[in-house]
C-alpha cells in the first residue's frame, strides 16, 4: 500500500515499523504523539497530528511545499525523521497566524494576488517567514536566492516576491502598504480589513 | 519491505555499536537529505538509521590560527580547521572563519540544494554520499581536507582526495564512519575558489564543477592544489597539474597551460546534463576562473563569489 510519491501509506506504515513516542514543541505547544519509526516529520505533522497545512509535492526535498521551521531554521519536512524532532521546537503553517490578525506574508500574499492554486502557498509563507527572521530587508535577488528550493507552477513568481516585499516593508516600519487599498498607508491591523474586502469583493 | 528503525547514538562508540549490529543495512543518519530520499525510494536497503547528529565530536565546528612565532614557550595549540561531520552547512559558510580561511567551502556549500536543505545537509554526508558530482569535494579536496573516521578498529584519517572509490562507494569499512573533516591552516598569502556550471541559477546537480588552493611567495606560486567534479567516476584531484604551477608566476601563458591539462585529464561522460566534449571545455573555462580568483584572493582582494 504505497501513495503516489511511493511512500508506504498510514496502516502499512503501522503495521510494519516500530512504534515511538515523540514528544516536541509544535507551535508552541507541547505536543506528545505515537508515530511509527518510518514517519516523516511530514507525515507525522499531516497524519498523526492532523496539521494538514504543510503540503506533500514531491516527498524528495524539490518543492518545498513541506517547509516548515525546526529550531529556528527551515527544513524541508519530508526530509526529517519524525524521531528526529524529540524535543525539538517545530512552526508550521499553522503556526504564522495570530488569533487576532494573519501573518503580514499571508495578508501580503492575498492582496498581490501570490497563489492560483494554493498547493505552494503554505511552504513559500514558512520559507518567507523564516528569512523576515532575520534579515526584514531582503533585496530581490536575496528574496529569489532564498526560495529557490520553493516551487510554484502558477504565479510565475512575480507576485510572490512582490508580497514578500510588501511583507517585509511591513515588519521593518510597522506600516501597512496595499496594493488593493493604493497606495496609503494604515497602521499595521488595516492588512486584515483589506482581505475583508477580497473576500466580499 | 523490512521494518524502518530509528537510533539516536549517544557517544561515538554508541554509534559504532549500533552500526556493527545492524550490519549493511544499517546506515548513518546525518542530514538525511540523500539518505532519506534513497531508504524511502528503496534505492538502498536501509532498516536501521543511526543518527549521529547529537554528539559533541560531530557537531564540533572551530578554527585554531598557527601559533605565532613570539608565542610563549610552550604554547602550541593545533591548528586547522575542525569541521563536525554532522554540521549543517549554513553553519559551515555563517562562519566568519571559515568566510575569511576557506572560501571554496564557502562558495560550494552555499549553493548545494536551497535554503532548506542547506538547514540539513553536512560536508559529511555530501562526502560520504560519493556522488561523482558532489559541489562540497573538489573544494575540500582543493583545501587539502582529511576525513577523521573511526569504526570498530579504531580511528584513522583519510585524506578527502583518497576518499571515494566510485560513484557512490568510498573508503570507509562497515562499522567506520566520520566524525569530522580537518583543514590545515592556510599560508598566509594564499586563495581559494570554487565554482560550478549548471544550466539553471539554483538547485541543479553540477555539469562540472572546480577548486583551486595557491599560495604565493613573492610572486612564485608556493602550493597549489586543484580539483574537479562530474567528469569522472569520482570527484578528481589533479595533483600534476597543479604541481605545473608551483615554481613560477601564475601568468597568462601558465594559466592556459594548467586549463588545458585538466581538460586533457578529465574523463567525462556524455549524458542527459553534458556532452563529453562540452564538459571537457568547460573544465578549461572553469580552471581559469578558479585560479585568477583564488589568485586575487591571495593578493588580498575582495572578490565577490
Ligand atoms: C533538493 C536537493 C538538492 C540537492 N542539491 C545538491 C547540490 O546542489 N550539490 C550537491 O553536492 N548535493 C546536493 N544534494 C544532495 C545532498 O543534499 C548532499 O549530498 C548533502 O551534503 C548530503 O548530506 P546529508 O548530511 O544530508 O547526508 P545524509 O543523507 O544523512 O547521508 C548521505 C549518505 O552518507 C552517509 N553518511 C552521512 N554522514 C556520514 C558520516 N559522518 N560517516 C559515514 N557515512 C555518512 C549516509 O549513511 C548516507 O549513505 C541535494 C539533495 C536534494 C534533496
Ligand atoms: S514535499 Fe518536501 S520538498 Fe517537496
Ligand atoms: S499557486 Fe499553484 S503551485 Fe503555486
Amino acid at each position: 500500500m504505497t501513495t503516489e510519491t511511493g511512500r508506504p501509506a498510514l496502516e502499512a506504515r503501522d503495521a510494519l515499523d516500530e512504534r515511538i513516542v515523540v514528544t516536541a514543541t509544535i507551535n508552541g505547544d507541547e505536543r506528545s504523539w505515537l508515530s511509527s519509526s518510518r514517519d516523516s516529520l511530514l507525515e507525522a505533522l499531516r497524519e498523526r497530528l492532523q496539521l494538514t497545512g504543510s503540503k506533500e509535492g514531491c516527498n524528495n526535498g524539490n518543492c518545498g511545499a513541506c517547509s516548515v521551521i525546526l529550531d529556528g531554521r527551515l527544513v524541508n519536512s519530508c526530509l526529517v525523521m519524525a524521531a528526529e524532532v524529540e524535543g525539538a521546537s517545530v512552526t508550521t503553517v499553522e503556526g504564522l497566524a495570530r488569533p487576532e490578525a494573519l501573518h503580514p506574508l499571508q495578508t501580503a500574499f492575498l492582496e498581490n494576488a501570490a497563489l492560483q492554486c494554493g498547493i505552494c502557498t503554505p511552504g513559500f509563507l514558512v520559507a518567507s517567514s523564516a528569512l523576515l527572521a532575520q534579515n526584514t530587508a531582503p533585496s530581490e535577488e536575496e528574496i529569489r536566492f532564498w526560495l529557490a528550493g520553493n516551487l510554484c507552477r502558477c504565479t510565475g513568481y512575480d507576485k510572490i516576491i512582490r508580497a514578500v516585499q510588501q511583507a517585509a516593508e511591513e515588519v521593518r516600519t510597522g506600516v501597512h502598504r496595499s496594493p488593493i487599498a493604493g497606495t496609503g498607508t494604515h497602521g499595521a491591523e488595516a492588512g486584515v480589513e483589506s482581505n475583508t474586502a477580497i473576500e466580499g469583493e | 519491505m523490512q521494518a524502518l528503525k530509528y537510533a539516536r547514538a549517544a557517544s561515538v562508540d554508541d554509534a559504532i555499536r549500533l552500526l556493527r549490529d545492524g550490519g549493511e543495512a544499517a546506515r548513518v543518519l546525518a542530514g538525511g537529505t540523500d539518505l532519506i530520499v534513497q531508504a524511502r525510494e528503496r534505492r538502498r536497503e536501509v532498516h536501521l538509521l543511526v543518527d549521529i547528529k547529537r554528539l559533541a565530536e560531530t557537531m564540533v565546528l572551530a578554527y585554531h590560527a598557527p601559533t605565532p612565532p613570539d608565542a610563549p614557550p610552550g604554547f602550541y595549540i593545533y591548528p586547522g580547521l575542525e569541521v563536525g561531520a554532522a554540521v549543517p552547512l549554513y553553519r559551515v559558510y555563517g562562519d566568519p572563519d571559515v568566510q575569511r580561511h576557506y572560501r571554496a567551502l564557502v562558495e560550494a556549500s552555499h549553493v548545494i540544494g536551497g535554503t532548506a536543505i542547506q538547514g540539513r545537509a553536512t560536508l559529511g554526508g555530501n562526502l560520504a554520499n560519493a556522488s561523482p558530482a558532489a559541489d562540497s569535494i573538489p573544494a575540500m579536496m582543493a583545501l587539502g581536507g582529511v576525513a577523521r573516521v573511526v569504526g570498530a578498529g579504531g580511528t584513522r584519517e583519510i585524506p578527502v582526495a583518497e576518499f571515494c572509490t566510485g560513484p557512490g562507494r568510498s573508503a570507509l569499512q562497515p562499522t567506520e564512519f566520520i566524525v569530522s573533516l580537518y583543514f590545515p591552516p592556510p599560508a598566509s598569502r594564499s586563495g581559494s575558489a570554487w565554482e560550478r556550471f549548471i544550466p539553471r541559477n539554483e538547485m541543479d546537480i553540477a555539469v562540472v564543477n572546480a577548486a583551486a588552493y595557491l599560495a604565493f611567495e613573492g610572486d612564485t606560486v608556493s602550493e597549489a592544489r586543484l580539483a574537479l567534479g562530474a567528469v569522472a567516476p569520482t570527484p578528481l584531484a589533479l595533483p600534476d597539474v597543479a604541481a605545473a604551477l608551483v615554481g613560477r608566476p601564475l601568468d597568462d601563458a601558465a594559466i592556459d597551460r594548467a586549463s588545458a591539462a585538466a581538460s586533457a585529464a578529465a574523463r567525462p561522460i556524455s549524458d542527459m546534463r553534458g556532452t563529453e566534449a562540452q564538459r571537457r571545455r568547460l573544465v578549461g573555462v572553469l580552471v581559469g576562473r578558479v585560479l585568477r580568483k583564488a589568485a586575487a584572493r591571495a593578493r588580498g582582494e575582495e572578490v565577490p563569489a
